[in-house]
């Protein structure tokens, strides 16, 4: 293997027409999103904030569902302890919101590494109820232990999200300083698949065997990427405290869980795109649907299992399919 | 020099004894062949020597060192890479990203360098791009780099495992069955780079069913029979050795009593 071959792999970006029309038309679309948003109304503000934190929620659930392959029904728990945590720690502490999310994200990651060393152990449908009942513990915790949580009642005072001086005082500012961070978050989870570590955990998904053959430590990184995830959904839940400025047991319940599921295969899992695409998508159906009135939730799932249906890999595959990457 | 030292092993799973003292050698440079009918015990031995499991008794010995009781994936770390007899693509990836993740054993880097991409690890990517592209030269995979793994046809599957295991830079490769399923084509073009692959200094170790490649392709072949081994030697001696004759033809007289 010592030859002198200089071929180099065809540009990935480049498709049959020489434009990456795919990544131009998801590119166009976010910033007719980011600039409607700016001049919507608050109600559509409140829309649109919600679906970025799911979007970034998705992007790190993606990483460990979606690259390395596991499942997690309990990433709820982390976006709790993120939300909490920036609650407790800047309504009551008067800690700074943005050194308040770095904290949690930091801890989130401590627990995630300590409840993933020995659950990683599990696999499959035992994998899943595991994680399923780290969601319920945690949402169980945040009901029972009102000296710290406030129960039911919930959690309210919580400041916006700011830096020093500077603070995102209106739902527009905070929506700004949502999108930087899921900006943020897109470009890491994109750097971190395509890179020596990335590529590892997609090689997990694909045969835990044949990884751990190629020397690649699968216990190891898989625990890593379950890391990544509850850091991402400990920062979206920081990020949903602050832009609300109210938190209760219920925001972090099942529902999240099905919510993001929902997201992360209607958008197309194991893709940097599919999270934000199916986060939107979501977000907006309801939305969309309201003119159904009684008929909105027939109509969304409706909608839901003909997607499902007729584009098995998401949004993503299908856009996939009508503008392909590559030639051959 | 010795690459690979299989001293004395056995294998009881519970009762049964899947290997029964095993010992021989691989030289560095050869092209070993384990052959034998099915359930002689090859696989064990396999398994055995990649780290699947350790053996009861006797240990493996590799590039100098007693490996047995080491992770699959420590082993592969020292430089043994194993292919596996059903072919354990990453499906959703496409054939060069296949390649790229073999490199990993000889590349370095974690969630750090992936998110701040320092210079060193710019370059590293680029050189990992540029001998992926070699490889798939090599094994003849060039005009598929960007295919899907899955979709594949088998026999490129098959090559595509190899180019894998290659990125690794194994110091011995263990090939199991690789030849399984192949049509006649496909075999030859399998055994035209595993030959190129040993030369280029790779020593190689297969399990086969296919005696015609292992007589084409083989320095040295050890042949398994009810978990013992019954003979080794070069492929003139093995095809001419009376034990085998008989393993191979049904006729197992010669142990019954």
């Amino acid at each position: 293997m010592k030859s002198s071959l200089t071929m180099t792999l065809p540009d990935t970006t480049s498709t049959r027409s020489g434009l990456p029309w795919r990544q131009i038309l998801l590119g166009v679309l976010a910033v007719a999103i980011v600039v409607y948003s700016f001049t919507a109304n608050g109600y559509v503000v409140t829309v649109i904030g919600f679906a970025a934190i799911y979007a970034l929620f998705c992007t790190g659930l993606n990483f460990f569902m979606g690259f390395t392959g596991q499942a997690s029904f309990g990433q709820n728990a982390f976006a709790a302890l993120g939300g909490y945590g920036s609650a407790i720690l800047t309504a009551d502490y008067s800690v700074e919101p943005a050194v308040a999310l770095v904290l949690t994200m930091g801890f989130s990651g401590l627990v995630a590494l300590i409840v993933g060393y020995p659950t990683l152990r599990l696999r499959g449908h035992y994998l899943a109820m595991a994680t399923f009942a780290l969601g319920l513990i945690t949402y169980e915790i945040s009901i029972n232990w009102t000296d710290l949580t406030q129960g039911y009642m919930g959690y309210s005072g919580i400041p916006p999200l700011g830096i020093g001086p500077y603070y995102a005082d209106s739902p527009k500012a905070q929506l700004a300083v949502i999108f930087v961070l899921l900006a943020l978050g897109v470009i890491a989870a994109a750097r971190l698949k395509n890179s020596r570590f990335g590529r590892a955990c997609r090689a997990i998904a694909g045969s835990e065997l044949a990884a751990g053959a190629l020397g690649i430590p699968v216990a190891r990184y898989k625990l890593i990427s379950f890391v990544i995830a509850a850091v991402y959904a400990s920062a979206a839940g920081s990020l949903f405290a602050h832009f609300v400025g109210f938190i209760s047991p219920e925001v972090f319940g099942t529902a999240m869980v099905v919510q993001s599921f929902t997201m992360l295969y209607l958008g197309g899992i194991g893709t940097i795109a599919g999270p934000l695409i199916g986060a939107v998508v979501v977000s907006m159906l309801p939305e969309v649907m309201r003119g159904l009135k009684d008929f909105q939730t027939v109509g969304y799932l409706l909608l839901l299992l003909a997607i499902l249906i007729y584009a098995p890999r998401g949004l993503h595959g299908l856009l996939e399919r009508i503008l392909p990457d590559r030639e051959g | 020099m010795t690459m690979l030292d299989i001293r004395d092993i056995t294998k009881r799973f519970g009762g049964l004894v899947a290997n029964d003292s095993i010992a021989f050698t691989v030289e560095a440079g050869q092209i070993f062949a384990v052959i034998g009918p099915n359930g002689a015990g090859k696989t064990t031995l396999f398994n055995m020597v990649a780290g699947t499991f350790p053996p009861s008794e006797g240990e493996v010995a590799f590039d100098g060192a007693v490996i047995s009781g080491r992770s699959v994936a420590e082993i592969a770390q020292s430089g043994l890479v194993r292919t596996y007899q059903l072919v354990q693509l990453f499906k959703q990836m496409t054939v060069a990203e296949n390649v790229m993740v073999g490199f990993h054993r000889v590349t370095t880097g974690g969630v750090f360098s992936a998110l701040v991409r320092p210079p060193g690890v710019r370059r590293q990517e680029r050189e990992i791009r540029e001998k992926t592209a070699e490889i798939l030269e090599f094994v003849g995979l060039s005009h598929r780099a960007d295919v899907t793994a899955d979709l594949l046809p088998y026999g490129e599957q098959r090559l595509l495992e190899v180019a894998r295991a290659l990125a690794a830079g194994p110091k011995l490769l263990l090939l199991d069955e690789p030849a399984a399923g192949l049509n006649t084509e496909e075999t030859a073009e399998l055994a035209r780079v595993v030959r190129k692959v040993n030369e280029n200094g790779v020593t190689i170790m297969l399990i086969e069913h296919d005696m015609g490649l292992v007589m084409q392709i083989a320095h040295r072949i050890a042949v398994l029979d009810f978990g013992r081994k019954i003979a080794e030697g070069t492929p003139e001696e093995i095809r001419a050795h009376p034990e085998v004759i008989a393993a191979y033809l049904g006729g197992t007289e010669g142990y019954d009593d």
